[in-house]
């Protein structure tokens, strides 16, 4: 697994998303409540562009009448035919025992501890003042 | 940017790809209005005054929006707005770079939802807009793109005006078939539409009928459902009822030549009814003396059906017994493009299908059936 600097952080906004190309694949960044979350720019249903999607709430209901909303944003549902996918894992709602978005660990880092290390930068130079999403692919 | 040029990659990835595949004939392909003032051009006055001050009006609930919410604006994969502003379908330049391009889409048929000319109440405002879609289709999108093929949109409750326009369209030899709306005031079997499908055929010209519309019923045999979750389904059953009502009132056996392609109603269900119609043409049979063949016998006779939206069954084998039992040689592929239930191509069938089968659902039957040699 190598480690790849990936985007700059300011350059995904919150509640938005950025496509990068890493280790020749294309991967979506999303910026929700804060965190940072990498996925494969792709449905696994029909292939859509996962960047398109819309962020959405976990809408559960216990029973017909009842509802609750909880982790806000940190749903996609595919901008195709609506499938809904955990941001944090890539597992589906849909079919979550057999339907799954690569999903790859992400971290955020200061630049000034990445312009030494052994880190690959693909399209940008890292800088020291900045924040950097990196991911392991 | 490097978001401009990830996208520009994976065009290029899709494109190379479908370089080495075969060449796809696709029966479902919306284009769309930038805005009303594009009929213009093919309006009267008297018209263009009249969609400014009333609009249409339509037999169904409501007039600015559809009965049922759906999941996109404008029914459309997120991924579909042009850049250039106007709504999906409506950008000629992007639906190529998009869609028939990295496809390799060899011919695509038009399908017209805008205004719903199908429902219009007020029949001379239909008429005029039945000819003003039908020229546009053609000026828009087929003249610029020949890969493009217009459909002669027909609003079936006024069946005279409809022959008239069939005759006008088929004189030219622009269209590539007729459309009208498996939600008409009547089904589509009652002799008043018949007269349509004598044009249709005299014509030569294949009869689409693409889901979508109201006709003033409620799209379920039970009423009005409560969510759009539930009224999609009804896209199948409204189809179901219309191959039944066409096979039994007599349709197939009155116009032998007259090709039907049911669009975007699914095809899942289509075993299940022919088997059904047969065992009651057993018991029944004189009540329809006007039948002289069992009704699967007219099901493989006259009707086609289209793709999408892909059944999907649990299991991904099944899909392959159901087409089995259909014939391979009735189904057309179709994308809907640039709808929210779009079918890629690459990846719509879950089931082993041979290079033999791709090339007929893919390319050859709709080939046969639209006659593109």
């Amino acid at each position: 697994m190598v480690r790849y600097v990936a985007a700059k952080a300011s350059d995904v906004p919150a509640g938005g998303n950025k496509v990068v190309s890493v280790g020749g694949r294309e991967i979506v960044i999303f910026h929700a409540n804060g965190e940072f979350f990498a996925l494969l720019n792709r449905c696994p249903h029909e292939g859509a562009p996962l960047s398109h999607a819309v962020c959405v709430a976990h809408l559960h209901s216990s029973e017909p009448g009842e509802f609750r909303r909880s982790r806000v944003g940190e749903l996609l549902r595919c901008p195709w035919h609506g499938w809904e996918f955990d941001m944090r894992t890539g597992q589906s709602y849909c079919d979550p025992s057999r339907l799954k978005v690569r999903a790859y660990p992400v971290t955020v880092a200061r630049g000034d501890g990445l312009v030494e290390g052994p880190f690959v930068a693909e399209t940008f130079p890292v800088t020291v003042e900045d924040s950097y999403v990196l991911i392991d692919v | 940017m490097s978001d401009v040029l990830d996208r520009m990659d994976d065009d290029t990835a899709i494109r190379n790809e479908a370089r080495s595949k075969l060449k796809i004939i696709d029966c479902d392909i919306h284009p769309s209005l930038r805005s009303r003032e594009d009929l213009f051009p093919f309006l009267e006055k008297r018209w263009q005054e009249h969609l400014k001050t009333y609009g249409g009006h339509i037999r169904s609930p409501f007039t600015s929006t559809t009965p049922y919410p759906r999941i996109a604006p404008l029914i459309s994969r997120r991924d579909a707005w042009p850049p250039t502003g106007g709504p999906p379908g409506s950008d000629l330049t992007f639906m190529q770079k998009q869609h028939l391009d990295p496809y390799n889409v060899e011919f695509g048929l038009l399908q017209v939802l805008d205004l719903s000319i199908f429902s219009q109440v007020n029949l001379e405002l239909g008429t005029a807009l039945q000819y003003a879609i039908n020229e546009w289709q053609y000026e828009a999108f087929q003249r610029p793109d020949p890969r493009l093929r217009a459909s002669i949109i027909v609003g079936q409750d006024d069946p005279q005006a409809g022959v008239k326009e069939i005759e006008r369209c088929a004189a030219l030899g622009r269209h590539a078939q007729v459309n009208i709306s498996p939600r008409a005031n009547e089904p589509l079997g009652r002799r008043k539409y018949w007269p349509i499908y004598e044009a249709a055929q005299a014509a030569n010209l294949p009869l689409g009928i693409h889901v979508g519309g109201y006709g003033g019923h409620a799209p379920t045999a039970s009423g009005w459902p409560s969510y759009y979750n539930e009224e999609h389904h009804s896209n199948a059953q409204s189809v179901a009822a219309q191959l039944s009502s066409l096979v039994i009132e007599g349709v197939p056996e009155r116009f032998p030549r007259l090709k039907f392609v049911f669009i975007e109603g699914g095809f899942g269900w289509v075993p299940a009814i022919t088997w059904r119609m047969d065992q009651h043409f057993e018991r029944f049979r004189s009540e329809v003396p006007h039948l002289r063949r069992k009704p699967s016998e007219y099901v493989k006779q006259s009707f086609w059906f289209t793709t999408q939206p892909m059944e999907e069954p649990e299991t991904a084998e099944h899909l392959r017994q159901v087409i089995e039992w259909i014939g391979i040689d009735r189904l057309l592929f179709s994308s809907d493009y640039p709808h929210w239930d779009f079918d890629d191509p690459r990846y719509a069938f879950r089931t082993p299908l041979s290079e033999a089968e791709r090339l007929k659902i893919f390319n050859t039957n709709a080939r046969a059936v639209y006659r593109f040699d």
